[in-house]
């Protein structure tokens, strides 16, 4: 057995046996890079990887991180013109946490420009591609982080998640990715997108390997004032893959139209394995769906207009050259550093909070949030834990997305959502469609409700090995 | 026809906390530039504010003392727009839900006019840095020391008509939170900085004009010329036919006049929202309760009880309450067991005479209450003349010196040894013998002329009276 089959835990207690080295695991991981890099372009920046210092379960285990989070003197770019070769002058609470824990970082993982996107197209850095198929594309944004997780170049993965940018590629590539409660991992160092929304989580193979991972980031931290206080460290401990009594919500809602046919039957396999081991399952209406997009795409973009507003060339990252004053200064670097789908969304942001429209669209769109966390509220006072779909079909290939976005929005249907109310979600492979790719099913909890679908999520994996499937990098036309 | 003035102000104050208003930096003034920042202040990409607890302890102490209404469920916007100084590109500030609400400030003018300025909003904001012009180079460069310093935003509403009125209102104001120790309010560091809307309307007309804002006015005297001059363009305006245009003016002190800044007409959108990154306040009556009893005596209230309880008369009692650091000084000397009438003669007289001299405020004086209680008692005791303890006073007021070291050192103890004295006078009387003769066929001139010869033989040590029973005693032996 290679290296790279072993899930992050295994290879952290074979280090801790002795059955394996440092240097071992180090020149595996850099080997798989190699390999990868040309093939998918995961990562946008690989420095020299530090030694590991400090312990934890995944001491010495090699891992990396999205691209928009900070690294102390390591650039990061949110795959964007604009940063230039910044380089922050601290680490994200995130990257201290895990520095503490002996993480190896291997670099920073290729995404959407800022976050922006679902498949990874629009870094300034050029495409990710998907591991089962170089002409699709990996989901996004986190799509560095859950291909070079799927080609097994590291063990586990930071992303972020604003509206499902960590579930839905984990989804495409065959891995498993959880965006915990909000609040419960602090967002120091995250460069923000929608800050009401972002949460950071892990991708990794296994959802063991996620509650490894969360036991290490989450907790109250006082550069965060909206994290939250919290028993936090129990997670990995508390997975039994015990779920009799189980109380399983399917939204009936998340099923109809524009649903991929092998998706849906993929996805309700989950329902029925876990009915298996105890669960009680039980269809119920949902009556938010036609309001979550709208709702999530302006509040999203109005804070991210205000959040991107100090990318204007004064300070650090790219200036336009040739400007005349002040105003053409940041009307240049603007209009040349940033890409076209950021600018869409700083443009929509821009008009939804102006005067005279602030009520219609932005004002609304917070009552509408409101009313979301009310009704998945009401069905937590009902079911345990949620299942749906993360995505309505599998990954697309490359380029179909783009010409309509307003159709990749409106994918973004099942995982948006648990952003606006604040709840954890979890993306698990549930099997492959006819074309031999991943398809993902998402549980959901209620707020601080991680340890239940993380549970939920371990019982299926211990019957299943869909997670454990990795990508042989064979065929697809740029192999 | 007859004119009215109506003025609203906008004060901006800067909060004395320690450290910044979403970051550990000092808010320490001056230093050179960008030594008092970090990633938060300086927006760097990633960051996070997180509130200081003092600056809400203290805009809820000015609140209370401005007699507002507080905001139990609070919230901090954004307000959006570019420029150099303002890293993030906007400004973390309250627009929905300001911390303060309908304040109320009673006023009394120097012409006796009383009036209640009613108090629009207090709300928490953060500061913005500065930009600093380089003529050698044609550059301008970007200090963001200042970047985050909180302030507090007093909006009146426009029950202003004079000039008169204005100053009243920032005096109290001015008083009232360097009472609660909110802030020094120095204009002339900036921490307290004052906008004025300003327009005219027929006298006794209901409407409102169309009003401009002046901005860059640095001190009191510059705010009342201000609103003479921008009181008659205005009029000017209207009496020629023209119109009032809604605008931002900038006061010029060396020019003495205003200038356009830019219309209001096409004014920016600052969309403003939410802030994300704040979790909204929580203002629970217990906290209210809790930062009521930590309030302070205010000046009204000290007015009246040194009145009371020290006796002193009306003229002293606001005097020494005019500032907070006086009557400060005043209390810890009273306590020390002072005479309080002593207290307050040597405050308004030799005390306030260096503060002049010396061009300092009372609040960065050296001088210990302990000290002046030591020499009032010294004097007290006959052991020191009042003359000479003024020069002891003047001699260790900069350092706080001791005032026992110096006497001993300067021999300047009074002399109450009843034979030293005779012996004088004998010598004087001997000395002089037409003065004596003098004022025995009445002229009294001559009294104070034996006096001053007695002090001079003594060094200036005796004890005034004990002189002048010892030359009475002698004259009519």
């Amino acid at each position: 057995m290679e290296l790279y089959e072993l899930t992050a835990l295994e290879l952290g207690a074979a280090l801790k046996k002795g059955q394996t080295s440092p240097a071992e695991v180090l020149a595996a991981a850099q080997a798989r890079i190699a390999a990868w890099q040309p093939r998918n372009n995961a990562f946008i920046t690989l420095p020299p990887p530090a030694a590991p210092q400090g312990d934890s379960p995944l001491a010495g285990v090699p891992m990396a991180l999205k691209d928009n989070i900070c690294t102390k003197d390591v650039k990061t770019s949110c795959a964007s013109m604009i940063l230039g070769d910044f380089a922050p002058p601290y680490d994200a609470t995130v990257v201290e946490r895990l520095t503490a824990a002996g993480a190896v970082s291997m670099g920073k993982l290729n995404m959407d420009e800022f976050a922006m996107g679902s498949t990874s197209e629009t870094s300034f850095y050029g495409p990710t591609r998907n591991p089962w198929d170089p002409d699709r594309v990996p989901g996004g944004s986190s799509g560095g982080a859950a291909a070079a997780v799927a080609a097994g170049e590291i063990w586990y993965a930071i992303g972020s998640d604003t509206g499902g940018s960590i579930r839905q590629p984990a989804a495409y590539c065959g891995v498993t990715g959880m965006k915990p409660t909000y609040g419960t991992v602090s967002r120091y160092g995250l460069i923000a997108y929608a800050s009401s929304l972002d949460q950071m989580g892990p991708i990794a193979r296994s959802a063991a390997d996620c509650a490894a991972v969360l036991d290490l980031i989450q907790g109250k931290d006082p550069r965060d004032g909206t994290s939250l206080e919290g028993q936090y460290g129990t997670l990995l401990s508390s997975l039994t893959g015990d779920v009799k009594g189980l109380k399983v919500g399917i939204p009936a809602d998340c099923f109809g139209d524009g649903l991929d046919e092998e998706v849906r039957r993929a996805v309700l396999s989950v329902a029925e394995l876990l009915k298996s081991r105890g669960a009680t399952v039980e269809e119920f209406s949902l009556p938010v769906m036609e309001y979550v997009v709208p709702t999530y795409y302006i509040i999203a973009c109005a804070e991210a207009s205000s959040n991107l507003s100090r990318f204007d060339g004064v300070k650090y990252g790219w200036r336009a050259a040739g400007y005349e004053d002040l105003t053409d200064l940041y009307q240049r670097t603007r209009t040349e550093g940033f890409g076209s789908e950021v600018k869409r969304r700083i443009l929509l942001g821009s008009f939804v909070l102006s005067a005279g429209y602030y009520d219609a669209y932005y004002k609304k769109a917070l009552q509408g949030k409101a009313v979301i966390k009310d009704i998945y509220d009401a069905a937590f006072r009902k079911y345990d834990v949620l299942l749906t779909p993360v995505s309505p079909s599998t990954a697309p290939k490359l380029g179909e997305s783009l010409s309509d976005p307003l159709k990749m929005y409106l994918s973004d249907i099942y995982t948006v959502p648990l952003n606006l109310a604040g709840l954890p979600g979890i993306s698990i492979p549930c099997g492959f469609d006819s074309k031999g790719l991943p398809i993902g099913a998402q549980l959901i909890g209620p707020a601080l409700g991680d340890g239940t679908i993380l549970n939920a999520a371990h019982a299926f994996q211990l019957e299943t090995d869909f997670h454990k499937k990795i990508p042989t990098g064979k065929g697809g036309s740029v192999l | 026809m007859t004119w009215e003035t109506v003025i609203g102000l906008e004060t901006h104050v800067e909060l004395a906390t320690r450290t910044k208003i979403f970051c550990s930096c000092t808010t320490e003034f001056g230093g050179a530039p960008n030594t008092h920042c970090c990633p938060v202040c300086t927006g760097m990409p990633g960051t996070l504010p997180v509130l200081n607890e003092k600056v809400l302890e203290f805009a809820v102490k000015a609140g209370l003392a401005l007699d507002g209404e507080i905001t139990h469920h609070c919230k901090f916007d954004r307000k959006n727009y570019f420029y150099p100084d303002l890293p993030k590109a906007y400004q973390v500030s309250q627009l929905y839900l300001p911390i303060v609400r309908n304040g109320k400030v009673p006023i009394r003018t120097q012409s006796g006019t009383e009036k209640i300025i009613r108090i629009h909003e207090l709300h928490m904001e953060e500061d913005a840095g500065k930009l600093v012009h380089d003529p050698w180079l044609d550059q301008t460069r970007c200090d963001y020391n200042r970047c985050g310093v909180p302030l507090i935003e007093i909006v009146t509403e426009p029950d202003f008509r004079t000039a008169e009125e204005v100053i009243a209102y920032l005096e109290k104001l001015r008083s009232t939170l360097q009472y609660l120790g909110v802030s020094d309010c120095k204009m002339q560091e900036g921490s307290l900085r004052c906008d004025v809307n300003l327009s005219v309307r027929p006298a006794g007309s209901a409407q409102l004009g169309t009003r401009t804002e002046m901005k860059n006015l640095n001190s009191f005297k510059a705010i009342a010329r201000a609103i003479a001059y921008e009181s008659r363009r205005q009029v000017e305006l209207i009496e020629e036919g023209k119109r009032v245009v809604q605008e931002t003016r900038r006061w010029d002190d060396n020019k003495d006049a205003t200038f356009a800044m830019r219309s209001k007409e096409n004014a920016q959108d600052y969309r403003y929202f939410p802030e994300p990154d704040i979790p909204p306040l929580e203002i629970t009556q217990e906290y209210l309760d809790h930062i009521r009893k930590e309030l302070p005596e205010m000046a009204e209230h000290k007015l009246i009880r040194y009145q009371a309880e020290f006796g002193l008369p009306l003229y002293d009692a606001q005097m020494l309450t005019g500032q907070k650091a006086l009557a400060d000084f005043f209390e810890a000397c009273a306590a020390l067991g002072s005479d309080p009438k002593q207290v307050s003669n040597w405050i308004m007289g030799p005390l306030m005479g260096q503060l002049s001299a010396k061009g300092l405020e009372a609040k960065d004086m050296a001088l210990s209450p302990a000290t002046l209680a030591r020499l009032i008692s010294l004097v007290k005791a006959g052991q020191l003349n009042r003359n000479t303890a003024v020069k002891v006073f003047e001699a260790v007021f900069d350092q706080d010196g001791d005032v026992d070291t110096y006497i001993s050192a300067h021999g300047l103890a009074q002399v109450n040894d009843p034979d030293a004295l005779a012996a004088a006078v004998e010598k004087v009387f001997s000395a002089n013998p037409q003065s004596i003769e003098d004022f025995r066929s009445g002229k009294e001139k001559a009294f104070g002329f034996l006096v001053g010869q007695v002090m001079r033989e003594l060094r200036g040590k005796a004890n005034p009276q004990a002189v002048n029973q010892a030359i009475r005693d002698k004259l009519n032996s």
